[in-house]
């Protein structure tokens, strides 16, 4: 059967407004399934769960709700759509959950921390140091002022020994090579395994027992965690920096030096800036080498070089195992101060990662490109 | 001849018996994405049993237009469409059939082979019947899909002793014919065919040709083409589609295959199927 | 090649020089000659990459050369002797071993799946949107310190715990592991396990996440086309497609696990025995014991601690190594980086 030849002409199609498909998602149907499961899972468990001996209470119940539900929401979809609509049904939920469901320990954590460091914190607490105080103390008597400061010339030493190391090793690895690379490459991705309390040990072993401990052998145990990891970062960051950049420079006549220092690496500024700060991030909430290398003290000791030094995680660490209360109080101040140390710096990261107009456009269209050319 | 179970259609699984071919008929059907249109009232009537080949200039929205008819289209976040489309009668989009269900009788192979690479020749053969929630009940009758499909593919010959060899293996040609083998296994009533060989060699090409000249009895075929001599070979009906600088494209003018390309009505058909533009 | 007399611009320059001849045709040999500027950057370049290897080479030296002593004294024993009493020559790593290794068992049983779970949602089923705000907030759980959660956990989750540790003990002994000789909820290997867990998710989801992204839409695509459901697609496609990066990623966590100290180290109370009642108060890790011995230990007991940490050291070293080697050799992995 032939259909004639039809011809349609663009401008005498009238102009009426369409229609356009509504593609629902999300039948009504599904939201009837989902709280007549739901509520029924409820009702049901409420029912049973006197008879078996309670999880605890609250936990135990939302669990046995938790999988009465799935069951009967399985059933209910089975029933009105087939074995399949209601597998990836089941499949969305569950997979929802384990999504959703990973916000919560952060919440928990987050809020506990606060909530038990909230109310010890005074503005004294930036300030003073644990020198007048005694077993007998409140909790917001005296301060954390010397382990802030510890930490604070702790880290910065910590970066000012690995981050120029890091990223020139960086710049080795990835724009001049050579034989030297090999080896290089594969000494830093092991050195990166170091477990860090071993480092610490190293740091103790080397240096603590000749010359005692001081912030600075503390300082030494972070670089030696740091700098493979600034190192590998570094590189990453170079890598993605296209080759095109480079060869267009050196086609202009500019030197490799030239190249590097005015191409390279202000494309990847803001991508190894992120990486500093995330570093520094992580070398901040290092416990295990300081455990080994400071000391600890209750006095501001502004001279890292000299003598026992205190920091904000030894702090934590170090006042939470005393049976006082106010011990255990100022400790979980600390513990607050960290957190929120680290949470700055963390969203610092994401801020400078993000929005430089630089090399953040050339990385997303990068990015983009690559992806175009995948689909 | 299909369940009805609850408030929706569900066809029961088969193995025993290919579904009669349908007719797709298209009607006022417009496309965007996100506001900016690609379609402007696409009208288009598909016969059952018989090719019907899109043809015109690239862009001019012909593969979005094929999506459009097994609900691929809304897969892409911020598209949408307006229209209809109907498949015997039935809405696909405002009756009561799922997307997954009409991508059950709308079959599609795309432009570039995507065998699931990981999966042997049969596995992959069988894959859409697992896909779509068919039980092959036993080993026997999972042969016997296999054979009959790999053979209406024209594959059957080439692979019969590398049934256990990965999907990944094969070259071009056979990939795409393992595709269209997986595509048939599901028995589909309409098979949607977007520039299945503009990868392929000469050879594959042919042998892909003569696979759409057989199943074209009991399967209703739309594919989409560039090559106009592929579409003279092949097709029964043609439409042209065409679409301005950054307008949205529309068909300019459809109809059994010989006419189009011989006495076509619209000039603008005529240049193009004697190549002055494209 | 012109020469440039500016000496802020010296580009290094080719020089063509008659090379020796093969094949009967004489080939040309460029050697490069770079200006003073680009020789001095190449040199501290150089020099500073082997200072780092220098470094990191003397490091490992040195921890095996100080861990030497302890291990000669103690030969095959320290893999097998469970006490540590450097002092009196009974010491070995069977007991703390055994527990790292648990703790790392127990961590990656909840911590797996629940990344698997997060790392497809992500991908897969959260509207576009979402996306960027839910990877950056898993994110930030990796940012939180390990004494935070060895905080949390000590104080919030092992009350909490202790009565699911009581149920689990009550009803399902029938799993050697839930058996208990004692009835110390307290500080235990599966307390420590369940922080250790939390705090792996992260490293886990992040490299799955990374691998299921980049499952081929081509195949998706005909996974739907072939009538599919979106779990379907999931299972044919995007999960076989990301097997290397689910084990590169658990592999990832487990190294991470392995190391673990403050959160340990916080929660048990050592015990130097082999025991796999997860469920009973004790439990230890090689990390914990060098945290907890090491200002009491002589000059020989740092020996032996420094045996431990390099046993450690090894462990989390090939774990890695495996790791990258799974993800970058299977097909997800290619582009990925761990």
């Amino acid at each position: 059967m032939a259909t004639t030849p039809t011809v349609f002409r663009l401008d005498d199609a009238s102009d009426a407004p369409e229609a356009r498909v509504r593609l629902r998602r999300f039948h009504p149907d599904d939201l009837t399934a989902t709280c007549g499961a739901g509520v029924s899972a409820f009702c049901a468990v409420w029912l049973v769960y006197e008879r078996f001996t309670p999880l605890s209470g609250g936990l135990g119940f939302w669990l046995s709700w938790y999988v009465v539900f799935l069951a009967l929401y399985w059933l209910i979809v089975r029933g009105r759509d087939g074995r399949m609509a209601a597998t990836d049904r089941l499949a969305t939920v569950v997979l929802t959950t384990a999504g959703l469901g990973l916000l919560v320990p952060l919440v928990l954590i987050v809020g506990y921390t606060v909530y038990k460091g909230w109310t010890a914190l005074r503005p004294a607490f930036f300030v003073k140091d644990l020198r007048y105080t005694g077993s007998l103390s409140k909790a917001t008597d005296g301060g954390g002022l010397h382990a802030i400061v510890g930490t604070l010339e702790q880290v910065g030493l910590a970066v000012l020994i690995s981050v120029p190391l890091g990223v020139t090793t960086a710049v080795f690895l990835n724009e001049v090579g050579g034989r030297l690379a090999r080896p290089v490459r594969l000494i830093v991705d092991t050195m990166s395994a170091i477990p860090s309390i071993v480092a610490g040990l190293f740091i103790y072993a080397v240096i603590v027992l000749t010359l005692g401990q001081n912030g600075f052998a503390g300082a030494l145990a972070l670089a030696v965690l740091m700098l493979p990891t600034v190192t590998r970062t570094a590189e990453v960051v170079l890598r993605l920096v296209p080759g095109g950049l480079r060869e267009a420079s050196l086609a202009l006549g500019a030197s490799e030096w030239r190249t590097v220092h005015d191409v390279v690496l202000p494309t990847s500024r803001s991508g190894l800036v992120t990486a500093v700060i995330l570093g520094v991030a992580r070398a901040i909430g290092e416990t295990a080498p300081l455990l080994l290398t400071i000391g600890g003290a209750f006095v501001v000791n502004a001279n890292p070089f000299h003598g026992k030094q205190d920091a904000l995680p030894y702090f934590v660490y170090r006042l939470i195992k005393f049976p006082q209360t106010a011990q255990v109080q100022r400790a979980w101040t600390g513990a607050l101060v960290l957190l929120a140390l680290v949470l700055v710096l963390f969203v610092a990261a994401r801020i400078v990662g993000g929005r430089k107009p630089g090399s953040a456009g050339i990385l997303r269209r990068q990015r983009r490109h690559d992806r175009r050319e995948r689909s | 001849m299909s369940v009805t179970i609850g408030a929706r259609e569900v066809p029961p699984p088969s193995l025993d018996g290919q579904r009669p071919p349908s007719r797709l008929i298209a009607e006022g059907v417009s496309a965007w994405f996100g506001t900016h249109k690609v379609l402007d009232r696409v009208s288009l009537v598909m016969e059952p049993g018989r090719v019907t080949a899109l043809i015109g200039p690239s862009g001019c929205g012909k593969s979005t237009f094929l999506r459009i008819l097994n609900r691929m289209h809304e897969l892409i976040p911020g598209a949408s469409l307006a229209g209809t489309i109907e498949l015997d009668g039935v809405d696909i989009y405002r009756g009561t059939r799922s997307p997954t269900d009409t991508r059950r009788r709308v079959g599609m192979v795309f432009q570039k082979p995507n065998p699931f690479p990981a999966m042997s020749v049969a596995d992959n053969v069988v894959s859409g019947l697992k896909l779509s929630g068919v039980k092959v009940q036993s080993r026997a009758d999972r042969r016997d899909v296999v054979e009959h499909s790999l053979q209406r593919a024209g594959l059957w010959n080439e692979v019969r002793n590398r049934l256990t060899d990965p999907g990944g293996a094969l070259s071009g040609g056979q990939q795409q014919r393992l595709c269209i083998a997986r595509a048939l296994a599901v028995e589909p009533q309409v098979l949607l065919m977007d520039e299945p060989c503009s990868a392929l060699d000469p050879t594959s090409t042919r042998r892909i040709e003569d696979t759409i000249a057989e199943i074209s009895k009991e399967v209703t075929v739309v594919i989409v083409t560039h090559n106009m001599q592929q579409a003279q070979r092949v097709s029964h009906d043609c439409a042209f589609f065409l679409a301005g600088e950054n307008q949205p494209g529309y068909i300019v003018e459809s109809g059994p295959t010989d006419t189009l390309f011989s006495s076509p009505d619209d000039s603008r058909t005529l240049d193009y199927v004697r190549g002055r533009f494209g | 090649m012109s020469r440039r007399s500016s000496h802020l611009v010296s580009s290094p320059e080719a020089i063509a020089v008659a090379g020796p001849s093969v094949d009967g045709e004489a080939r040309v040999e460029i050697r490069v000659h770079r200006g003073p500027v680009d020789r001095a950057y190449r040199l501290v370049a150089r020099l500073a990459a082997s200072a780092t290897l220098a470094l990191m080479a003397l490091i490992g030296a040195f921890l095996l050369a100080r861990a030497l002593p302890a291990l000669r004294a103690a030969k095959w024993h320290f893999l097998t002797e469970q006490s540590w009493t450097p002092d009196s020559g009974r010491f070995g790593i069977s007991a703390v071993l055994l527990g790292t290794v648990l703790i790392a068992i127990i961590a990656l049983v909840i911590a797996v799946p629940l990344s698997i779970g997060a790392a497809l949602f992500i991908t897969e089923y959260a509207p576009r949107g979402l996306r960027r705000p839910i990877t950056s907030l898993v994110d930030l759980l990796a940012a939180v310190p390990s004494l935070i959660y060895g905080l949390w956990g000590l104080f919030f989750l092992q009350p909490r715990l202790i009565k699911v540790s009581r149920w689990l003990t009550d009803h399902a002994s029938i799993v050697p592991f839930f058996r208990t000789k004692s009835t110390n909820y307290a500080s235990t290997t599966f307390i420590a396990g369940v922080v250790v867990a939390l705090m792996i998710v992260p490293i886990c989801t992040a490299v799955m996440r990374e691998v299921f992204s980049q499952a081929p839409p081509g195949e998706k695509e005909g996974a739907l086309a072939l009538g599919g459901t979106r779990w379907g697609m999931v299972r044919t496609v995007v999960l076989p497609f990301g097997r290397g990066g689910i084990v590169g990623g658990s592999m990832l966590g487990l190294g991470r696990a392995l190391g673990e100290t403050i959160a340990v180290s916080l929660i048990i109370s050592p015990l130097f025995v082999r025991s796999t009642h997860v469920l009973e108060g004790g439990g230890n890790s090689i990390s914990a014991l060098i945290a907890l011995r090491f200002s009491e230990s002589n000059t020989f007991g740092i020996s032996a601690l420094m045996a431990a940490g390099l046993v450690l050291f090894v462990m989390t070293l090939v774990v890695n190594a495996f790791a990258s080697v799974i993800v970058s050799r299977s097909r997800s992995g290619a582009a990925t980086e761990i």
